[in-house]
């Protein structure tokens, strides 16, 4: 941990000692840290280490329970969206917050909109829109419905809106999460370009690469607490990831090489839905983890949701242990040994309002029932079993779902899974949203699962857990498989060469 | 359990005022509310508005809504006279067509919200004007009843299992009894039901869980509209006659209403069969009370149920807060 080079200047936010306790979940604990005037600082660490917390509360989303906040040197109070505003911090969420249905100026200017005897001014609005768009280089007419702008253009207007305000502290959560390389490379430009004109931003992001070419300090978080403090000169991505987890890679990742067995699933020419143009074949082995790597969009969840019947393929062959079958539904995939624990575990994965048994039954019950009864026998053997296996934190098992941590709502998921014993499971973002020691695991269980035979085909966002957990690695890009990495070829400069479909090396 | 405190405490407290206030303190030496007479009329309607309720939430219960029920009602109430009298078929064709159209029907607007993806608002909106429509022409805007006939068939609607001389409880109410018992077991110890609650709270996640959806809602819908036909044919063995223009409405919204005070949620996955049919007793004890106080004008009978429905969610709605944060605070420490 170094202290930041001799202060000449008096920092233009500050945080001290912030801490912040969710019921059950301590998300921060005595949290420090400084933004200079006119520079970029990431914030990193893993999902569940406290920077979307903290950032809710620079923007006066949440308020602390702890701590103070420091603008100009001015203790001040954030209590809501409206004082960050007046201290000129504002947050540009990870999911966009514009009304589709209104156009770019409307947005820009929403809930401040000019007004001239009453009526909203529009002359006003587009004029002035037009300024602050050119300032985040963004050449469309205000006019435009922001529903026909593209996911990047839309957050340009975002940053065009938080520039609108006045602001002087930009926070970035995840910006380039659904962005195309390209579009990637266009926020770089803009952020640049706004440190250049005084503006300081927060930047968020687990995407190492990037915040060694955007970041003028980083600090890490883990766990809620800091983790660390990197200046400019040491922002590698060994000492970050170091940071980050705690302790060495190959600790963390209990991984080891697996024999893997014959091919369990096997897809020849398959094509999605969404990208009917791009046949897709690979094949997974028992025992084997598969990682399956790609930016946001590349089709991977929908790789995923076609193997499993929730958007059945419009073309190609699907075999399970060398037979073929038809899947049209989830509950065919289901017959021929297949599980997913989808990407978004709220809305897709668990019935939150019911209780953790019934969540972790939903799947058997069909194959358990007697006649069309329960079998409430079956059912509580079930729920003790999985209870017990993954090491679910409940109070008792009537317990509501929805009142449970991220980490052991996902393992509700997964247990309800293991209760069919699955060959083939398919896990979409398995370990986003939940907390380190969570994390950890659920990679001993895919490695345990592993050793028993099941095949393992796992979608993730997370460099680290693609490298760390996968035997193979599947990189996907617009549609398409773009290669396929042994483990002995891993790498994140490989990885992202296959993921951003560019020929050469990533530009670090 | 708990669930079903608040309304029954809600029934009782309406139970208890209308006996002080009808009778106690009515200055009249004659009970209006506390007679046999009275009773056994409140038992039979609380059991044939209890059939439909039961029906209707179902539906409920998969995050839908039966707006027809009412229009279903008044086509099998009128079909059924029509047939038999009209027609001149015989009780053994006419009541399993009866019940038959009425399952037709369900089985038509549960297709159309599952395969075609229309809302169950819609659909079963359309429905409630298409059966009315199709009695009223049906019969020519004609009032069918059975007169002095089909004593046999009528013994469903005004038999008594005798309890006294003068009491007996009315074979609706026990109909309604059996159809509530098979309904909770159905919702209760069954997948099925275990599925619908399920698919109510998160069809999604239920359809990736391997259950058959679509299938399940559709059964819903067969059941609220079997079950609308059955307690259309009562309603009319009941009254003995109906007329087309208006028998029947209004009956999907005393349905819903129940369904909602006995603890559903519109928006799905909550609900009890115990709590609907105190939802529809405490309807029907409501319109009892303002009948027999004098002092209540007849004409406000909605003003009154609907102040009360109003009052009833809005107490559990925020009890259920007091709860939700109770429990984080428990969690919390």
């Amino acid at each position: 941990m170094s202290e930041s080079s001799p202060e000449k200047e008096r920092p233009l936010l500050e945080v001290r000692q912030a801490g912040k306790r969710f019921p059950g979940v301590r998300a921060l604990h005595r949290v420090d840290l400084t933004l200079n005037p006119a520079e970029v600082l990431a914030v990193i660490g893993e999902n569940g280490a406290g920077k979307s917390t903290l950032m809710k509360i620079l923007a006066g989303v949440q308020e602390p329970d702890e701590g103070e906040i420091l603008v100009d040197g001015q203790p001040v109070r954030i209590a809501n969206v409206h004082d960050a505003m007046r201290h000129g911090i504002a947050l540009i969420h990870q999911e966009l917050n514009l009304a589709n249905n209104l156009d770019v100026g409307a947005n820009i200017f929403l809930g401040r909109e000019p007004s001239k005897y009453g009526w909203i001014d529009r002359k006003k609005i587009r004029e002035e829109a037009k300024g602050f768009l050119a300032k985040v280089g963004l050449n469309v007419d205000p006019d435009t419905l922001v529903s026909r702008l593209s996911i990047g253009r839309q957050q340009m207007v975002e940053i065009a809106k938080a520039l609108s305000t006045n602001a002087r502290v930009l926070i970035m959560d995840e910006p380039t999460s659904s962005l195309s390389s390209g579009e990637a490379e266009q926020l770089f430009a803009v952020i640049k370009e706004l440190r250049a004109q005084g503006v300081s931003i927060i930047y968020i992001s687990h995407r190492l690469g990037e915040v060694k070419e955007l970041a003028d300090r980083v600090t890490v978080l883990r766990d809620g607490e800091n983790a660390g403090h990197l200046d400019k000169d040491e922002i590698q991505h060994d000492a970050m990831v170091k940071l980050m987890v705690g302790r060495d890679l190959s600790q963390f990742y209990p991984h080891e090489v697996h024999e893997p067995d014959e091919a369990v699933l096997t897809v020849k020419d398959l094509r999605t839905p969404v990208h009917p143009a791009h046949p897709l074949s690979f094949s997974i082995r028992a025992g084997e983890i598969v990682g399956m790597a790609g930016l946001v969009g590349a089709g991977r969840t929908e790789t995923l949701a076609t193997l499993f019947g929730v958007t059945p393929a419009v073309g190609g062959e699907i075999f399970v242990n060398g037979e073929l079958v038809n899947i049209q539904t989830p509950r065919d995939a289901i017959r021929a040994g297949m599980a997913l624990a989808p990407e978004d575990r709220k809305a897709q994965g668990l019935v939150l309002e019911m209780s953790v048994r019934e969540n972790l039954s939903l799947a058997s019950l069909n194959r358990d029932q007697k006649g069309g009864f329960l079998n409430r026998q079956a059912e509580d053997a079930i729920s003790e079993e999985m209870i017990g296996r993954m090491r679910i934190k409940t109070p008792h098992d009537r317990q509501i779902v929805r009142y449970l941590s991220g980490g052991n709502q996902q393992k509700v998921v997964l247990g309800k899974w293991l209760a069919l014993r699955p060959r083939i499971l398919l896990l979409d973002e398995p370990t986003r949203g939940i907390d380190i020691g969570a994390k950890q695991e659920i990679y001993a269980l895919m490695e345990e699962l592993a050793r028993d035979g099941v095949a393992i085909l796992f979608v993730s966002s997370e460099m680290e857990e693609i490298l760390g957990m996968s035997d193979r690695a599947l990189v996907m890009h617009e549609g398409r498989i773009t290669g396929e990495l042994k483990r002995e070829e891993l790498s994140e400069e490989a990885v992202m060469q296959l993921a951003t479909g560019r020929g050469g090396a990533k530009a670090a | 359990m708990k669930r079903i405190l608040g309304i029954l405490g809600l029934f009782l407290a309406v139970y208890v005022l209308t006996w002080l206030l009808a009778d106690v303190f009515s200055g009249s030496d004659r009970a209006s509310f506390m007679t046999e007479y009275n009773h056994v009329n409140l038992l039979k309607r609380v059991g044939l508005y209890g059939i439909i309720s039961v029906g209707v939430a179902f539906v409920i219960i998969t995050g839908g809504i039966d707006l027809s029920i009412g229009s279903v009602v008044c086509l099998v109430g009128v079909g059924l006279p029509f047939m038999l009298t009209e027609l001149g078929w015989p009780v053994l064709l006419a009541v399993p067509v009866a019940l038959g159209v009425s399952l037709v029907i369900g089985l038509a607007h549960g297709l159309l919200i599952t395969k075609l993806r229309l809302q169950p608002f819609i659909v079963t909106l359309c429905g409630l004007l298409i059966y009315r429509g199709l009695a009223r022409g049906l019969t020519n805007d004609q009032v069918y009843g059975f007169q002095t006939g089909f004593k046999g068939l009528k013994q469903l609607a005004v038999w008594r299992l005798p309890i006294t001389d003068s009491f007996g409880i009315p074979a609706p109410f026990l109909i309604m009894v059996l159809i509530a018992i098979v309904a909770a077991i159905v919702l209760n110890k069954t997948t099925f039901g275990r599925y619908l609650m399920a698919l109510g709270n998160n069809e999604e996640a239920a359809r990736l869980s391997g259950i058959q959806t679509d299938r399940m809602k559709i059964v819903a819908y067969v059941i609220c509209a079997a079950l609308a036909g059955l307690g259309g044919m009562l309603f009319v063995l009941d009254t003995n006659s109906a007329a087309p223009a208006d028998f029947g409405n209004f009956f999907e919204l005393y349905a819903i209403a129940a369904a909602v005070l006995g603890g559903c949620s519109l928006r799905g996955g909550q609900g009890t069969i115990a709590g609907v049919i105190i939802g529809a007793a405490l309807m029907r004890l409501l319109y009892n009370t303002i009948n027999l106080l004098p002092w209540i004008p007849n004409n406000i009978e909605f003003a009154v149920i609907g102040t009360v429905i109003l009052a009833g969610v809005t107490v559990d709605e925020l009890a259920k807060r007091v709860a939700a944060r109770r429990r984080a605070a428990q969690r919390d420490a």
